[in-house]
């Protein structure tokens, strides 16, 4: 078991990273619990991405039946989305990679 | 029409029965060849269009064409007096047995024609009835006629008597007339009407029930997780029954440790206590270290050099991560070890080498998919000089400490203390552990590994339960000069070891290298003496490595700036390499028996192969950002093709290496390529016995002119 430390040390971490424009954990209902950006784009993101989530899981499920989703990048002109779902939270984030 | 003519000729003929009837009927709308005289008669009468050819005049066009055979074939017609249109079989159901039956005896009864009449029988009561009602009408006009024609005759009273009497009779008749008769027929009934109620609606509302609209997926999937959760909490539900026989201090622990949960559970909290947070965070560092670092990324998986096909003999080492971190800024890498099990994690020690300045240390693990950060940190009282990964076990970690103590890890572990820790009382060195190194399990199964130190002695540790035991195996005498007078007792002192290796192939056969200079060669077996002694440096030995292949080769790097290869079994080295630094670590290759590196005080990396070059390196490079940081460590990946190098910085930047510096040889046309560990071995033997066969015939001397001509001038 982590201490709450290391995993706001993460968090901080992950935030000051390279390219990160934001960070977003909602938990299983879409709700968000902790976020680095406004709140209408944290609403708009979390709204999105939870059914979208849910919908890839399901891709991955019905294909097969033993393996889950791990994570799922939406790459676009200007960012990219990394969500890494589990079992009860989604966590989002968004950043501008380098190759880009 | 001949079908007019058929009926008459029916009734004329008599009814044989129905066939000669029927084929009368055929045969006269053909008019066939038998029965001709008939026909003719017929015919006779017909009109003109039907003379001529029976066959085929007067046909249908449509009709059907028989031959004479088929002609006279006899039908059998049979006349019941079935009615074809009643149903064959019916089935009612028949309450009293509960089940369809079948009616065998169907009613053949068929009605063409029904009308109700209105006549009765003339005999029958209403008939006589209604006959004297006519007949009375009948009479009393009669009467009326009568006297009205008596009447102007002035007729006698007889006639008046029988006129009363018939008056009389009238009377009753229009009286038994008056009675009106009902029938069947034009009887109708009154009814009548009650009084309905007009209807009216009415309507209230009512406050709406609050509603929330859900949406869920379905799926097998999740249907099957449902019920395997169900399952799960079933049986948690069933061990929790089991425990409730538990002592009552335990359930009063359990109920405080409840307590405390229900505080603070709000959302944040929870996230970050739980599990499943840290590690997709995890996930997500990785994940967006990844595209930070995709160009290193890419160049770690696909680059190869191509300038290397230009370049004859020379390589160079590509720079990929850097490995920083910011509490060890100060600290120097005293160690990197791979992890026996994963490919991409290794350890860093921390430590100091400087005298004077020592402090804390720490030992660090890092993958090499998050180059960030490290996966783990475990800090230390003092400075770590040495690691290493337990071959099989690849949790257990093994240190030795500046202070002298060693400890064992598990770095699975949440705490970051040691499992086992040796104290000043359980056989502790009195100086700084150079070098520690698991070894196989003893006969018992227990874990054990070596640790040798400046204070003289190379000591097993075993792990035995909870406990750590140790047992010296040799102590590093020093020998006496031979000029020394031997006065009161003789001390004796003991050397100081700075590194040590245990062959592969042997053992029990294991090399130290001293502080003075000496590489000792001992055996587990053996406590007090040496099985040899190589003058081998003028300074302290950094490091000795046997050849991961051949078992008689090993390689050694001291503080006065050499790297040299040696033969176990001879006092001689084989190649001298004169690197103008102090060396601070050389190590082979793991995929070639002929190829080795070292790394220098002044930040660079030398990488020789002896196969392609015996007095040159094939790459020379300077890999330290700063200058004037030196290179403490170097070591090889198992699988891939990258190096990793330490610093007194704390930065341990990783190399990959161009394909010049991993060539396997090339086949001659016609012999096939032998691979394997056998190959390198023969690699090698080939080489060594270039060397050495001058040596043999000749004596040192000539070994000491191959030594001399084997000092390079790299720069």
């Amino acid at each position: 078991m982590t201490s709450q430390n290391e995993v706001d040390d993460m968090i901080k971490r992950i935030q000051a990273s390279k390219g990160v424009q934001g960070l977003i954990i909602i938990d299983s209902d879409g709700i968000p619990i902790r976020t680095s950006m406004d709140n209408d784009t944290t609403l708009h993101y979390a709204a999105l991405i939870s059914q979208l989530t849910i919908h890839a899981k399901r891709v991955v499920r019905e294909l097969d039946s033993s393996q889950e989703l791990e994570q799922l990048r939406l790459r676009s002109h200007k960012h990219e989305i990394i969500v890494a779902p589990e079992s009860k939270y989604i966590m989002i984030v968004v950043q501008v990679p380098e190759a880009l | 029409m001949p079908s007019k003519a058929a009926p008459e000729k029916k009734q004329t003929h008599p009814a044989v029965g129905a066939a000669p009837i029927q084929r009368r009927l055929s045969q006269s709308h053909r008019g066939s060849v038998t029965d001709a005289r008939d026909d003719d008669q017929e015919l006779g009468n017909m009109p003109t269009n039907y003379m001529g050819e029976h066959n085929f005049f007067g046909r249908q066009e449509d009709q059907l064409k028989l031959t004479d055979a088929e002609l006279n074939e006899e039908h059998t017609r049979i006349l019941t007096a079935r009615n074809p249109q009643a149903a064959e079989n019916i089935v009612r159901f028949s309450h009293k047995e509960r089940m369809f039956k079948l009616i065998p005896h169907v009613d053949q009864l068929a009605v063409h024609f029904q009308l109700d009449s209105h006549l009765v029988h003339k005999e029958s009561e209403e008939g006589k009835r209604q006959l004297m009602l006519d007949s009375e009408d009948v009479k009393i006009q009669e009467v009326e006629v009568t006297t009205s024609a008596a009447g102007p005759d002035g007729e006698t009273s007889k006639e008046g008597d029988e006129d009363d009497d018939e008056k009389a009779k009238k009377i009753t008749a229009s009286s038994g007339k008056s009675k009106k008769l009902t029938n069947q027929f034009n009887f109708s009934e009154r009814a009548s009407q009650t009084y309905n109620n007009p209807s009216r609606d009415r309507e209230t509302f009512v406050e709406q029930t609050p509603r929330a609209s859900f949406a869920d997926n379905v799926s097998q999937w999740s249907i099957s997780d449902a019920y395997n959760e169900d399952f799960e909490h079933q049986q948690k539900a069933k061990e929790k029954e089991q425990k409730k026989l538990v002592v009552k201090k335990e359930d009063d622990r359990k109920k405080k440790f409840v307590a405390v949960d229900q505080h603070g559970v709000d959302d944040i909290t929870k996230l970050s206590r739980s599990k499943s947070a840290s590690l997709s965070l995890k996930i997500v560092e990785r994940m967006i270290n990844q595209n930070t670092f995709d160009a290193i990324a890419q160049d770690f998986k696909y680059w190869e050099d191509a300038a290397d096909e230009y370049r004859e003999q020379g390589g160079s080492l590509l720079p990929l991560w850097l490995f920083q971190y910011d509490m060890v800024k100060k600290l120097a890498c005293t160690n990197l070890t791979w992890n026996s099990h994963y490919n991409d994690l290794f350890a860093v020690a921390f430590g100091s080498y400087d005298f004077l300045k020592q402090s804390r240390g720490m030992f660090v693990i890092y993958s090499l998919k998050n180059p960030s950060f490290p996966e783990n940190i475990f800090p230390t009282d003092s400075g770590v000089m040495s690691l290493d990964f337990h071959p099989h076990y690849s949790n257990l970690l093994c240190c030795g400490f500046y202070d002298g103590s060693v400890a064992v890890y598990n770095i699975a572990d949440e705490n970051k203390q040691p499992k086992y820790h040796s104290t000043s009382r359980n056989g502790k060195h009195t100086d700084p552990v150079w070098q520690v190194s698991w070894q196989k399990d003893d006969l018992d199964n227990n874990l054990n590994f070596f640790s040798v130190s400046s204070d003289g002695r190379v000591v097993c540790w075993t792990l035995i339960k909870n406990d750590l035991t140790y047992t010296d195996v040799v102590q590093l005498k020093l020998e006496k000069p031979a000029n020394q007078t031997e006065e009161g007792f003789p001390l004796i002192s003991l050397g100081c070891g700075t590194c040590f290796d245990f062959n592969i192939q042997q053992d029990y056969l294991f090399i130290v290298g001293t502080e003075e200079g000496k590489i000792q060669k001992c055996s587990k077996s053996y406590n007090n003496q040496f099985l040899d002694t190589f003058d081998a440096h003028h300074m302290a030995v950094y490091a000795v490595r046997w050849n991961k292949f051949h078992p008689k080769v090993f390689a050694s790097c001291s503080a006065d700036w050499s790297v040299k290869i040696w033969d176990i079994n001879y006092q001689e080295p084989l190649f001298v390499y004169d690197l103008g630094s102090p060396v601070g670590d050389v190590v082979w290759a793991p995929y070639s028996s002929t190829v080795f590196a070292a790394c220098t005080a002044d930040g660079k990396v030398y990488v020789f192969d002896l196969n392609v070059n015996k007095y040159e390196p094939l790459c020379e490079q300077m890999v330290v950002q700063k200058k004037r940081t030196k290179l403490t460590h170097i070591t090889f990946n198992q699988h891939y093709p990258i190096l990793l190098a330490g610093d007194d910085r704390g930065n341990v930047t990783s190399l990959k290496l161009s394909p010049n510096l991993r060539k396997r040889p090339k086949a001659k046309k016609g012999q096939e390529i032998i691979d394997g560990p056998e190959a390198e071995v023969a690699k090698l033997e080939k080489i060594l016995s270039l060397i050495r066969d001058p040596d043999d015939v000749r004596n040192k001397s000539t070994a000491q002119q191959g030594a001399t001509t084997a000092v390079s001038g790299a720069n």
